[in-house]
């Protein structure tokens, strides 16, 4: 028997797979295809203080070896999920789930971290950097260490929770980010969020996406999500858990993941073209582990680190 | 919503770039999936990421019949798979068109253009099935890119055509051949998103249903990349649609 459970600041998982933020809803979707009982956690999407109608029409195109999404942090609101999807949650799933929150100033990331205060199902606090600072000219908070660590700040005083930042790979040293949100008291890390892309449609020469650029994911991205994974985890993996990110579309991926750096495994785009991607992982995963001869599938975390 | 395994059973070209594709179910599976006219299935096809969303044109127990214009690279290779490809396929999408006699009255009109035509087949015979008599109004850019018409005249329902260069039936749009209809308060429509507007508008409408489109990542509701407005709120044209009610349209 392998024991495939996770810990994550504290917080355990029976297996580390976990569907990744803006690809599963608040989980209504899933219930009806599986029993989320199975899933160590999930991320669920990313959420702001007001109801956000998201971008225009099109928001999605599709690129070799996976997608561009331009949803635009379509949510209700921190409100109407504390009011409609969080009761709705302990009904359809019995496990620790992360919350995926975003913002536009410093004070609404603390704002709506601590309006979770009292949602004793959410145990993590997935904070999404990549959005962009309205006192700042629109910058993303997740491009530079400085606004990076004064979310983290932030955050870090508004809420007891464990918080997880979630970066941004549209960054030159990935590494520098993780080491400014961990100085300032990140309980772990998240990554990849999405890459930013653009795909234009030969038949009008324009954009193909209303909002011109959308953010890549699916397996096109994977090697890129284990290469800063592994820069991560060389800078902070001594400090902090990882969730590794991107491109997951097999248990295999997941082990990879795990072997660069990552304590647990966020799925996002796999399920979307095939909903039981996760199911079919997690069901996967002894096995692979056996091959790769662990008894114990945290044994895997940073492994390809250590030499052999 | 069920993944299925199909295979093709046949093929046959309807015009230079339209085909017909009948599905039929593997491996003591069926399409019992599909409940409604008007929804659709997610096709995987090798080597692209995301499935292609397709009207379920008419079904029975253990097949599906798709009608598909070629329109990129996927749906030139869907049209081209050698027989006895197996087709991962998530079927019984979408809400459907809601045909209750309560909800359409006594003379509803199909209206279809294009490769819309495709769901008002199944959605005609099931009409006819419940005892109801729609008729149809089906556009085409000529005769020549004309489908399904015979199909649609075996039903033993009036079937008036339309097309935009006059070689077949009304000259002009689906609305021109709707405005030489007697009676037409109430529409079934599919097709391109212009004439779906333009039918939308005319006045003589008390009601409707107007099946949407939109580019898709999931297909089943959770990834909101297919969100519109309408005034009753934000929806998805894959769960909440792809028919949404004339009431409740926004352009
Ligand atoms: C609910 C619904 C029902 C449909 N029913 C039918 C049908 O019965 N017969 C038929 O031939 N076509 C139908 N379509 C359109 C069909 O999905 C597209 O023509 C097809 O996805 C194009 O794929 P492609 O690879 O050939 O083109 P590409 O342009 O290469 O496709 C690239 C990407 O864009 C998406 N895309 C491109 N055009 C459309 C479009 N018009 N609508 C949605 N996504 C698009 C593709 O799915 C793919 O993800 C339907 C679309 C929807 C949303
Ligand atoms: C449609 C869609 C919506 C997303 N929405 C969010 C979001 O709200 N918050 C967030 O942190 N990440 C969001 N992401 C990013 C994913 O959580 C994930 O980081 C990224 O897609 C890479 O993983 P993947 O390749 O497995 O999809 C979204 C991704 C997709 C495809
Ligand atoms: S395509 Fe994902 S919600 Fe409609």
């Amino acid at each position: 028997m392998v024991d495939l459970s996770v810990s994550l600041a504290g917080v355990t998982l029976k297996n580390p797979i976990i569907p990744a933020s803006g690809t599963f809803g608040y989980g209504r979707e899933f219930a009806e295809i599986y029993d989320l009982n199975i899933l160590g956690s999930f991320s669920w999407k990313g959420t702001t203080r007001d109801p956000r109608p998201g971008n225009p029409q099109p928001r999605i195109a599709e690129t070799p070896g996976g997608m561009l999404n331009a949803v635009g942090l379509q949510n209700p609101g921190m409100e109407a999920v504390l009011r409609e999807e969080v009761p709705n949650i302990a009904k359809i799933f019995r496990g620790p789930v992360i919350a995926n929150v975003c913002g536009f100033s410093l004070e609404e990331y603390a704002e709506n971290c601590a309006r979770l205060n009292d949602a004793e199902q959410v145990r993590i606090l997935e904070v999404n950097i990549s959005c962009p600072n309205v006192h700042a000219g629109g910058k993303n908070f997740g491009s530079d260490p400085q606004s990076a660590a004064a979310v983290t700040r932030a955050v870090r005083a508004a809420t007891k929770k464990p918080v997880f930042m979630k970066l941004s790979p549209n960054v030159t040293d990935i590494a520098e980010i993780a080491k400014a949100c961990e100085a300032e008291g990140a309980d772990g890390l998240c990554l990849i969020n999405t890459l930013l892309g653009m795909r234009i449609d030969l038949r009008t020469k324009r954009p193909l996406i209303a909002n011109r650029t959308g953010g890549l994911s699916g397996p096109a991205v994977f090697p890129v999500a284990v290469r800063m994974v592994w820069d991560v985890y060389e800078a902070v993996g001594e400090k902090i858990p990882v969730i590794g990110c991107g491109g997951v579309s097999s248990a295999e991926d997941a082990a990879e993941m795990m072997l660069a750096g990552a304590s647990a495994v966020e799925v996002g785009a796999a399920s979307l073209r095939d909903p039981w991607a996760c199911k079919k992982i997690i069901e996967d995963l002894p096995a692979v582990c056996e091959r790769l001869g662990v008894s114990q599938i945290s044994e895997l975390t940073g492994g390809a680190h250590h030499g052999a | 919503m069920k993944q299925c395994t199909f295979i093709w059973r046949s093929r046959r070209q309807l015009t230079p770039d339209t085909w017909e594709l009948v599905l039929m179910a593997l491996n003591s599976q069926d399409a019992a999936a599909v409940t409604a006219p008007g929804q659709f299935v997610n096709l995987a096809l090798p080597g692209k990421f995301l499935r292609r969303p397709i009207s379920v044109c008419d079904w029975g127990k253990y097949h599906l019949t798709l009608l598909v214009k070629e329109a990129g690279e996927g749906t030139k290779e869907l049209v081209r798979l050698p027989p006895e490809t197996e087709l991962d396929v998530l079927a019984g999408l979408g809400n459907g068109f809601d045909f209750a006699p309560e909800t359409v009255g006594p003379a509803p009109v199909l209206v279809g253009g294009g490769i819309g035509v495709a769901p008002l087949y199944g959605l005609a015979k099931r009409m006819l099935e419940n005892g109801q008599s729609p008729r149809a109004v089906l556009g085409f850019r000529s005769r020549a890119d004309s489908f399904y018409l015979e199909e649609f005249a075996a039903l033993g329902i009036p079937v008036l055509p339309a097309s935009e260069d006059g070689s077949l039936g009304v000259k002009g749009f689906v609305t021109d051949a709707l405005n030489t209809l007697p009676d037409c308060s109430y529409v079934l429509a599919c097709g391109p998103t212009a004439m779906l507007k333009a039918v939308h508008a005319l006045p003589q409408l008390t009601g409707g249903q107007f099946s949407f489109e939109a580019r898709m990542a999931c297909g089943f509701g959770a990834c909101v990349g297919c969100t519109i407005e309408t005034k009753n709120g934000l929806r998805r044209v894959c769960k909440d649609g792809p028919v949404f009610r004339k009431e409740e349209i926004l352009w």
